[in-house]
């Protein structure tokens, strides 16, 4: 399958970007050991009955993830500004194949995030049965996809010159309200407003590991409907950067 | 850009010819299907642009851009191979292209001239009938440009049609076997190589002269017109020769002398005279026929 050598080469290249890797995972695990470790005793975190290091092993594992997602957006803009994706239209590979590409090398990046957080988290003592481990997992795949659109959508609208602040700004924005450095409580402004974005949920699917409950109704649908509305603005924004002379 | 009409038969080697802004890049952007003409149609093989590029018939070097990093040469033309229907081995293009030796290098390590010719590579890859080339050797120097040319041709030989766009008449001369010569976003010539160079190789000479008048100027032997420039006159001729003669003997005055080989941009403009008077845009182009 054609697609199939494509999209193994666009992770390739993802693999062998050290900046990015330098600061899409290695800054979450250095804040992560910079905040847990010297509280690794700490049981019950600000009152939430959960250790410290679970807590941000959790939270940071919600915000790596979400910036490998949308970090997207810097590679489609690079890609754009050396006129690749021109290049690209006077070739047979479909928008589809593009498309998978791009959410595979994001997803790849993700994983990794994951994988190096949980390790971790492991080596400051954290431990939850192996079904908690892989409920979080899912969700947390799940709740990715809207931030894979929003890369998508970002990469495409904006030029190299601001997309690093608008990722970082962006992902920075969405993960505080998403509740990834502190708890949100049950009640208040922030508590309602996080309830209707996808960090939030991003973070609760984190929490699922903890909890061992899944989302409520409420945390799908808002998940789903985050998804429809920025992957449609993905389609908007590719075409009309591709249409543009 | 104003309505143009040129077809081109399989095997051909045509250069678009002209200055910045004759709109050569646009009518290589409506050919590739990058740009949607405003009314008329694109046909290339009986096709559409798109589905001819689906089909791989298409290899294209746009004017602008670069490659993506991070890949070797090697792979990024495997990478790309693998999205056409029938590509070439990439080791063929590889050697075609003499890119071998720096097969194994990262994109981002390449100068301006090994970036151009992997650009060209990537062109060959779906073997396609018809290459077209937007201003290919810009930033390639001396050495890099004949190397590249003789690439060209080599797969020009093979039945293969090439259209390229340039402003350089002797890589028109030298590479084409047609010339379509542009301005204004029309085609104000279209023939072989040597009738084109006939037509814009005229000279221009220029003298300090202030008081002569441009009627007498433009009636004296060899001269086509004459232009006042403040202190000096501009002759655009037919004879440079003849026409320096006659000027001395009638304006003995005349001093700070020039005669200078008219650049492409004046011989467009004299080809095109006043193209702004020019409202009929559906009439057909003016064609050289040969």
């Amino acid at each position: 399958m054609n697609g199939l050598v494509y999209t193994r080469y666009e992770l390739l290249r993802a693999l062998r970007n050290r900046r990015f890797f330098f600061f899409s995972l290695g800054f979450p695990l250095l804040f992560y050991f910079v905040i847990a470790a010297p509280n690794r005793h700490v049981t019950d975190f600000d009152g939430s009955g959960i250790s410290l290091p679970l807590y941000y092993m959790v939270g940071l594992t919600s915000f790596g993830t979400m910036v490998a997602m949308i970090s997207t957006g810097t590679r489609i803009a690079a890609e754009r500004q050396v006129g690749w994706t021109r290049q690209l239209r006077i070739t047979p590979l479909s928008t589809r194949a593009y498309f998978r590409a791009k959410l595979l090398a994001a997803y790849m990046m993700a994983g990794l995030t994951i994988v190096l957080l949980y390790g971790a988290g492991a080596s400051l003592g954290v431990g939850l049965p192996a079904g908690n481990w892989l409920a979080m997992t899912g969700l947390i795949l799940i709740a990715l996809l809207p931030f894979a659109a929003l890369g998508i959508t970002l990469g495409h609208l904006i030029n190299v010159d601001s997309i690093g602040p608008a990722t970082g700004g962006g992902a920075s924005l969405l993960a505080f309200l998403g509740g990834t450095w502190f708890p949100l409580g049950s009640h208040g402004f922030l508590y309602q407003l996080g309830q209707l974005l996808p960090s939030y949920w991003l973070v609760q699917a984190a929490h699922t590991g903890i909890t061992g409950h899944g989302w409520p109704a409420r945390g799908w649908i808002v998940i789903a409907v985050w998804s429809a509305l920025l992957s449609l603005a993905a389609v908007y924004a590719f075409r009309r950067d591709t249409k543009r002379v | 850009m104003r309505a143009i009409d040129v077809s081109i038969e399989r095997g051909e080697a045509v250069a678009l010819l002209g200055p910045n802004g004759a709109g050569k890049s646009t009518t290589i952007d409506m050919l590739l299907g990058l740009q949607p003409p405003d009314s008329g149609d694109v046909s290339l093989f009986g096709h559409t642009p798109r589905e001819a590029v689906h089909r791989g018939l298409v290899g294209a070097m746009l004017q602008t851009g670069s490659l993506i990093q991070y890949l070797s040469v090697r792979e990024l033309l495997k990478m790309m191979a693998s999205v056409y229907p029938s590509p070439l081995g990439v080791e063929a293009v590889l050697s075609q292209t003499g890119l071998e030796a720096i097969a194994a290098r990262r994109t981002q390590k390449l100068s301006g001239g090994e970036t151009q010719r992997v650009r060209f590579a990537l062109a060959l890859l779906s073997d396609p009938d018809l290459l077209v080339l937007d201003e290919p050797t810009v930033a390639m120097d001396v050495e890099a440009r004949h190397e590249f040319w003789n690439s060209m041709r080599a797969f020009a030989a093979r039945g293969k049609t090439v259209v390229f766009a340039t402003h350089y008449l002797e890589e028109a001369d030298q590479n084409a076997d047609r010339v379509v010569l542009m301005a204004h976003g029309r085609v104000v010539a279209d023939g072989p190589p040597t009738e084109i160079k006939a037509r814009v190789g005229s000279r221009t000479i220029r003298a300090t002269l202030p008081d002569a008048d441009p009627g007498e100027l433009a009636a004296l032997a060899g001269v086509a017109r004459a232009e006042r420039r403040g202190e000096a006159v501009v002759l655009s001729c037919a004879d440079s020769d003849q026409a320096i003669r006659a000027l001395l003997e009638r304006y003995p005055a005349a001093r700070d002398i020039e005669i200078a080989g008219a650049g492409l941009e004046d011989a467009f403009l004299a080809l095109t005279a006043d193209p702004d008077t020019d409202t009929d845009a559906d009439a057909p182009p003016p064609a050289l026929a040969p």
